[in-house]
């Protein structure tokens, strides 16, 4: 049977949505097996096990984390050997893949970034050009490499966690590297990520300054709040929220646009969204013209009253 | 401070010829390779060529022999991007062309960078933007890294030099979702910044004459040392079997606010089965 070796680089307690997804479509794929980065506390190590990953394969210092990026490339390159994996799955963070770029070159092997759907041959299915093309690739030399975009398949149900047998794995660090010397948490809002989120509500220029309600919003429905760059430039909102092409792509099931106008730039990193929501004071924005359902109205009245109305509802 | 090192530095910019994203944007051909008519400096270069000229800047200038490469890869037109480059202040400029070139993915183009750099080097410092706005792999920066055994230090959301004894040492900071890192390297490394470094220049009229006396070494594969088969469709490891456009989105209901929108909105989210 194919081994599949899943990349895991987290410190959190339990599984994120998208490594739940990444293991279940390593299941599908063949035997799984993992590749984790980072410490890591044992309800962790049971949720990798829940999935019916036999082994684990850990780097044997810290020193492939404290390197940006080479670490984590040398230490996964090393797994993929002792395990024999002829599928390697990562998410799709930058960070994911540079590591999967890095193991490309490492083991000659074919990259493949973006993957939004995967046949059983390996064909791999990504979205282009601002969500304008649709592309099919394979990888033709090497192990398939490949990084998978949040939210493009089902994670399955995981049985009874499990501890899985750790493997060490020796991490010899290149020479040349970049170290990372200083490390600052960012405030956490108990939000989801944008890339996993399934709701997203993003502001622009029209919010000016106030994400207060579009906050409210997000909240009621369990979402994300994003922004456009004019936002983020304008340091009404932290950078990471940036959605467009110079910041994330995100394709959740639904996102609701408030005060942007829809510049190409800012449509190149959403227009995959399932259902697109946008309100607008001015009728012309270009915004309304891949709105399911458009608005023309006042965000500061219409977001508090949908708001007031979905919790009035009870839902 | 201590002294800086006796030469100058020599930094090379990598900057592409990408279609203007304004414009519809296709693929197409056998080869299923991006159509280029319509092409511009990708902006996210800008950046990386503009952070490149600060560096001089801060540092004495040209006159403390320093030196900016623009570098291309590309067929005949994309040489406009190093002209650009020229005119907004890079020194000089490199264009590697070549028939055999068409077709490369992430790994071919790479490599075909790594044995240009080599050639034409060597460099303390190499700049990229963070992705081309056409491919935005993201993966070239991180694997000429890797093929030139150098420090990465990609998505730099600032980058500051400091020279000293040893030669020159790097600061960045990148930026992650859920925290910020600092970074430090020595030179020579690899650097590719965001769009949150800088405020990139425009060329003015002074710069666009200058730019005519500037010199461009257009070099081909043999130049550089790499068989035809080593890049392009044949050297790649993925390739594309099919590309087709997506069904562009429609326009849907658009409604004018008469007090009651918030709830027409609840209406159709319930409708669309999204609470």
């Amino acid at each position: 049977m194919t081994t599949v070796l899943v990349f895991l680089d987290h410190a959190g307690a339990s599984l994120a949505k998208s490594e739940r997804e990444l293991l279940s479509l390593g299941a599908t794929l063949g035997d799984a097996v993992v590749a984790l980065a980072g410490e890591a506390e044992q309800a962790y190590l049971d949720g990798i096990g829940s999935y019916g990953v036999g082994e684990v394969y850990r780097p044997d210092s810290a020193e492939a984390s404290d390197v940006l990026v080479a670490g984590k490339a040398v230490f996964l390159t090393e797994a993929v050997r002792a395990s024999g994996a002829e599928i390697l799955l990562l998410g799709n963070s930058y960070e994911m893949k540079e590591i999967a770029a890095r193991v490309g070159v490492r083991l000659e092997s074919g990259v493949i970034t973006d993957v939004v759907a995967l046949a059983g041959d390996l064909t791999a299915t990504k979205v282009d050009f601002a969500g304008s093309y649709s592309v099919d690739c394979r990888v033709t030399t090497g192990i398939a490499v490949l990084t998978i975009k949040p939210n493009s398949v089902e994670a399955t149900e995981a049985g009874l966690p499990s501890p899985p047998r750790e493997v060490r794995i020796p991490v010899e660090v290149p020479e040349a590297v970049a170290r990372i010397t200083g490390r600052t948490d960012k405030p956490v809002s108990g939000r989801p990520e944008l890339a996993e989120a399934r709701v997203i509500v993003a502001g622009g220029r029209g919010v000016d300054g106030n994400f207060g309600p579009l906050e409210d919003l997000a909240d009621a429905l369990g979402g994300a709040v994003g922004a456009s760059r004019a936002a983020t430039d304008a340091g009404w909102i932290e950078h990471s929220a940036q959605i467009g092409q110079t910041g994330k792509t995100v394709s959740p099931q639904l996102y609701i646009s408030a005060g942007i106008s829809g510049a190409i730039q800012q449509k190149a990193g959403m227009q995959t969204s399932k259902v697109i929501v946008a309100i607008n004071k001015d009728a012309d924005s270009p915004v309304f013209e891949i709105a399911d359902f458009g608005i023309v109205g006042d965000l500061f009245t219409v977001l508090p009253q949908a708001t007031e109305e979905i919790r009035k509802r009870g839902l | 401070m201590d002294e800086a090192p006796a030469n100058g530095l020599h930094i090379a910019v990598l900057v592409k010829h990408v279609p203007d994203a304004q414009f519809d944007r296709h693929i197409s051909g056998d080869d299923l390779t991006t159509v280029r008519s319509e092409s511009i400096l990708s902006e996210l270069d800008e950046y990386a060529l503009e952070a490149a000229l600060e560096l001089v800047e801060t540092h004495g200038g040209p006159a403390s022999g320093h030196r900016v490469t623009a570098i291309t890869m590309g067929p005949a037109g994309a040489v406009a991007a190093v002209k650009k480059s020229l005119q907004i202040g890079a020194d000089d400029g490199v264009h590697l062309t070549d028939e055999a070139l068409g077709g490369s993915d992430a790994s071919a183009t790479s490599k075909a960078l790594a044995a240009l750099l080599r050639h034409v080097g060597p460099f303390d410092l190499i700049l990229t933007g963070m992705a081309s706005t056409d491919g935005e792999t993201s993966l070239v920066p991180a694997q000429l890294a890797e093929r030139l055994a150098l420090p990465q230090v990609t998505f730099a959301a600032s980058l500051d030099l400091t020279p000293g004894e040893d030669g020159w040492k790097l600061a960045a900071r990148r930026d992650n979702d859920t925290f910020a890192e600092t970074i430090e390297a020595p030179l020579p490394a690899l650097v590719s910044v965001t769009d949150q470094i800088n405020d990139p220049r425009y060329p003015n009229f002074k710069g666009i004459m200058a730019a005519k006396k500037k010199q461009i070494q257009v070099l081909s594969l043999t130049d550089i040392g790499l068989e035809p088969d080593e890049v392009g469709l044949e050297g790649s490891w993925t390739r594309v079997e099919a590309a087709a456009p997506r069904p562009p989105r429609t326009q849907g209901v658009l409604i004018t606010d008469e007090g009651d929108a918030g709830i027409r909105l609840v209406d159709f989210l319930a409708g669309q089965k999204l609470l």
